[in-house]
Order: structure tokens, then C-alpha cells, then sequence
């Protein structure tokens, strides 16, 4: 028991070192003064009108958004008739197919993004809308992919025979057995390919151009070259948006795991 | 028409029936796959002419640019940037690697002897760094490890004086060991719960000292977690841009702000998607390592961002 409560005490600290230190930032954005010190002075709500009255952060922020959801629309439909598609296959070439369509989780970020670079700048994407959603759909698609097969795993097969045995073709079936069957799956990788795309920097600052950065870009930028609080306004906003999505993914996918059981 | 369409019907029928058994036969079960092959089409061409075909590029330039041969490798070897920057990036990944295992283990062991309820909990503290953008948390590491920051002044305030700690591979060894930290626990914590927990317990009543006992029962019988977590984690480190650019030293770069220096900095394409190369077959040979000794998956939802 004595090991136990010593244990206790290191993963309280552990926990500590994983989750204060990205609290810092939040007195920061309602500092008085523009400088990144802590603890900071006073209390206002200017780097929050900042960010809402700087025209290039909204822009940004409105960019960031778009691309989020159009390459999670993309990807959400292109993943779930892949996973759907492969689970249904039965030759050896399968898992082939499978690693082939997972590769881009394994390979480090700058590799993809020189590549990227050299084929946009050939093909005229850079800097462009078009660009950026098809390089986080990429990114995106295997995240989607994975989530969604793992949850066609776990579905029951005489499910779909059943409907098929009733009458039901595969359209038919699919949406109307299939699909809410995996709706957990199909939401967590509509997350993470929200995520995904929202929180991408490293192939964004190859392929941006001046006049077209996204939000992770924008904050790149901001704190390599100033001390602004208003970049921590906008990290706290960006971190209470993911808390909130991903709060509401969970309570779903939980929602629906519990209605099975 | 009909009749046929009605006889590859009940065929079908019968082939659903059989289906659980074994792989479909005949034409239309071929019919059927090349069906379901073209499901994963989509998918399938994005992430060919978006991923893959990139990375041949990469590969390509780095034998032709400015000319055929293998002269871009030959600089990678014996440049003693490159190989500073090699040096740089494998001391930090691997001290991340150790850092993550010495605090990951105690964690993960707490995890297999606590209540359903509080591993519940424990699991999802691990993961919350994971919600928030790996920017925003090196942005909050700036502030902290900056000369002026909290740290330091509490460091001067007790009479130790200034540590040196942004712009230092120190620096960015805590904020990658942060940002790492779920990628180790996880695969420890799978490997541990699946030790049978009388064995120590057995072991210590065959009269070994419990430190004996954890070092020559538990420890090897957690191996498999150890290699996957650790490789998963010397991967990632490895391909880590945002944190050793943001809080590491401009003079020693690690290997993706030299791949970033060369192409964008120095215009050298050719050096620079050599760099890549090396990097992508570092990572490569890694992941072989992992599901070799492991035989597991390897999942790392939005590893590139790092």
C-alpha cells in the first residue's frame, strides 16, 4: 500500500507537468501589458478585441475553418466507403491496400512537406484553398479510415444479412443498418480529421502564401516575430474549441456505445 | 435479362449464406470485390497523388538536383552540418525516449493496480494534452522557459541563478517529453495489465526481495510495451519541426529545421530532399523494428503535426 500512495503522489505531478503548463496562457490573455510575462498585470479584455478587430486573424480564423470542414466533409466520405469497402474484401491483397492508405501516419510531417512544396509549386497550388484541403485531406483520410474500420469490426455481419434477406439492397441497407451502426466511428474520424486540419502547421507554412495563411500559420508567424498577447487570446480560444468539440464526441460516441449495451 | 439477373440473385443468396466461411467463389464473387475495391478509390487517389506521389518527388529531386548521381548523399555524410544536426536529433530523441519510459512506467503501473473508475479517469488526464494544439502548448513553454519567465525567477528567487533553458536542447526535451508522453503510457499501460499479477507476488513468496522480484519477473514481462512505446515515441521525436524551432537553439538544428534551412533557406533542393530521405528511412526503419519485435499496430493520430 505504501508503493501505491507513492505512486499516487508521482502521477499527480506527472498529470500537473502534462496539463498547468498550457494554463499559463491564460492570464497572459487578459494582461494589461503587451508582453509575454508571468505572472502577468491587471486585467483586461483588449487582446481578445484585438483578435476580433485584427481583419488578418479573423481572416485567418475564417480560412482555417472552411478548410477544416470541407476536408472533413472529403475525408469523411472518401474514408468511410474505403473502410467499408475494406472490410467487405477478402484476398490477400487487402492489407496491402491497408498499409498503403495508413502510410501517411508514419511518415515525420517536413518529409511530406518539401514534397508538397515542389508538386504545388509545379502544378500551381500554392498559396491556393484547393491546396490546402487536399493536403490535410491526405493527412486526414487514414485517421478516418481507422476509425471508422475499427468500428466496422466490431459490427455484426447477420445484421446486414438480415436486411439483405428482407429485401433491402446494399444502398438501402448501408444507410439505413450499416452506417448508424458505425456512427461512433464515423464521428470520432470527423473529429480527427477536423482536428487534423484545423491544428496543421508544418505542411500549411510550405504551401501558404502571404495573402493565404491559415490560423496555425498566422500563430506561427505571431510568435516568431513579436511578443503580442493577442496570439495567446487566440491559443486560449483555439484550446477551449477543441475541448468542446472533442467534449462533444465523446458524450455522443459514449451516448450511442451505452443505447448498444 | 430477367432470368439471368434472377439467377445471379439467389446465386448471391447463396453466397451471402456462405459467406462467413470463406472467401466468395466464382464470377460474381469476383464482381463483388472488384466492387468493393472501387469503394476505397477515392481514398485511394487522394492519398496517392497527395502523399505518395510527393514523396517520390522528394526522392527523385534528391538524386537529380542539380544533376543525376548520388552527390546530395555524399554531402549528407560527410557535411559537418549534417552530421551535427543527425548527432543533435538522435541525442534529443532518444533522451525524450528515456524521459518518457522513467515517467511513463510508474504511471502505467499505477494504472493496472487501481480501481476501473480511477484508471478511467487517469486514462483520459493522459490524453487531454493530446486536445490541445502541439502550438498553442509550445507557445505556453516559450512563456514558461523564456529568461524572464516563471521558472527562471523562481530558479533565482531560491539562489540556484539563471538556467539557460529556451534556445537549449534541454528546452526542447521538456516540451517534446510533454507533448510524447501519451504515446508512452499508453503501450506500457496495454503491455503491464496483461501481466498475470500473482506472478510477483509468487516470486516474492519463493523468498525474493520485491525490488528482485520486479527486476527479474515484471520487468522482462513488460518488454513488448517498453519496444513499441519507446520506438513510437524515437519515431515521433525524430520528425519533430514546431517545438525544436520554437524553443530550440537557431545554431544546432535538429534535422527537420535543417531539411526546412536547406530548401526554403538555401535553395539547395537536392540537399535538402536528401536530408528528407535519410530522415523518412530512419523513421521507416523504426516502424520495421516496432511491429517486428512487437507485433502490434502502430496508430498515431495526427503525428505529423508535431
Amino acid at each position: 500500500m505504501r508503493l501505491k500512495s507513492v505512486l499516487s503522489v508521482f502521477a499527480v505531478i506527472l498529470v500537473a507537468w502534462l496539463i498547468l503548463p498550457t494554463l499559463v496562457l491564460v492570464p497572459i490573455s487578459f494582461s494589461e501589458k503587451a508582453s509575454f510575462n508571468f505572472p502577468s498585470q491587471g486585467f483586461s479584455f483588449q487582446w481578445y478585441e484585438n483578435f476580433f478587430n485584427d481583419r488578418s486573424w479573423v481572416r485567418s480564423t475564417v480560412l482555417s475553418l472552411q478548410i477544416g470542414l470541407t476536408v472533413t466533409a472529403i475525408s469523411v466520405v472518401a474514408g468511410t466507403l474505403a473502410a467499408f469497402g475494406l472490410s467487405k474484401l477478402r484476398f490477400r491483397g487487402r492489407s496491402l491496400i491497408e498499409n498503403y492508405l495508413l502510410t501517411p501516419m508514419m511518415v515525420p510531417g517536413v518529409v511530406l512537406a518539401i514534397g508538397l512544396y515542389s508538386v504545388f509549386l509545379q502544378y500551381g497550388l500554392l498559396g491556393t484553398f484547393a491546396g490546402f484541403v487536399l493536403a490535410h485531406t491526405a493527412l486526414a483520410l487514414p485517421l478516418v479510415i481507422l476509425n471508422v474500420g475499427t468500428s466496422i469490426q466490431g459490427l455484426d455481419n447477420r445484421l446486414e444479412l438480415a436486411a439483405a434477406s428482407l429485401g433491402a439492397n446494399r444502398v438501402t441497407t448501408f444507410f439505413k443498418v450499416t452506417l448508424p451502426l458505425i456512427a461512433p466511428g464515423v464521428i470520432a474520424g470527423a473529429v480527427f480529421a477536423f482536428v487534423t486540419s484545423f491544428d496543421e502547421v508544418i505542411v500549411s507554412l510550405f504551401i501558404q502564401s502571404p495573402g493565404l495563411q491559415t490560423l496555425p500559420v498566422k500563430i506561427y508567424r505571431s510568435v516568431t516575430q513579436d511578443t503580442d498577447p493577442t496570439v495567446a487570446a487566440v491559443a486560449v480560444l483555439v484550446t477551449v474549441l477543441s475541448v468542446v468539440i472533442i467534449g462533444i464526441a465523446q458524450s455522443l460516441t459514449g451516448r450511442k456505445r451505452k443505447a448498444r449495451s | 435479362m430477367n432470368v439471368t439477373a434472377n439467377q445471379t440473385e439467389t446465386e448471391r443468396i447463396q453466397l451471402v449464406g456462405k459467406a462467413g466461411s470463406g472467401s466468395p467463389r466464382g464470377r460474381e464473387g469476383w464482381r463483388d470485390a472488384s466492387r468493393h475495391l472501387f469503394l476505397t478509390a477515392p481514398a485511394f487517389l487522394l492519398i496517392t497523388l497527395f502523399f505518395i506521389f510527393p514523396i517520390i518527388v522528394v526522392i527523385v529531386v534528391s538524386v537529380t538536383d542539380p544533376e543525376f548521381g548520388f552527390q546530395n548523399y555524399a554531402w549528407v555524410f560527410t557535411s559537418p552540418l549534417a552530421l551535427n544536426s543527425a548527432l543533435t536529433t538522435f541525442v534529443i530523441s532518444l533522451s525524450v525516449t528515456l524521459i518518457c519510459l522513467l515517467l511513463a512506467y510508474p504511471y502505467a503501473y499505477l494504472m493496472t493496480i487501481v480501481s476501473d473508475r480511477t484508471r478511467g479517469i487517469m486514462t483520459m488526464l493522459v490524453m487531454v494534452p493530446l486536445w490541445t494544439s502541439i502550438l498553442v502548448r509550445t507557445l505556453a513553454w516559450v512563456v514558461l522557459l523564456q529568461d524572464s519567465g516563471p521558472i527562471n525567477a523562481f530558479f533565482e528567487s531560491v539562489g540556484i541563478g539563471h538556467v539557460q533553458l529556451i534556445r537549449t536542447p534541454l528546452g526542447v526535451a521538456i516540451g517534446m517529453a510533454q507533448v510524447l508522453m501519451p504515446f508512452m503510457v499508453m503501450p506500457l499501460y496495454s503491455s503491464l495489465s496483461r501481466i498475470e499479477p500473482r506472478l510477483v507476488p509468487a516470486a516474492q513468496s519463493l523468498g525474493a526481495k520485491p525490488l528482485v522480484a520486479f527486476f527479474k519477473v515484471f520487468l522482462p514481462l513488460s518488454k513488448p510495451g517498453i519496444f513499441s512505446g519507446s520506438i513510437t515515441v524515437f519515431i515521433l521525436a525524430l520528425g519533430f519541426y514546431i517545438i525544436p524551432s520554437l524553443l530550440g537553439s537557431p545554431k544546432d538544428p535538429m534535422f527537420p529545421s535543417l531539411i526546412q534551412l536547406q530548401v526554403s533557406g538555401f535553395l539547395q533542393w537536392g540537399r535538402g530532399t536528401a536530408l528528407g530521405v535519410c530522415l523518412l528511412a530512419a523513421a521507416l526503419l523504426a516502424l520495421f523494428l516496432v511491429t517486428k519485435l512487437t507485433k502490434s499496430g502502430f496508430t498515431i493520430p495526427g503525428a505529423q503535426n508535431r
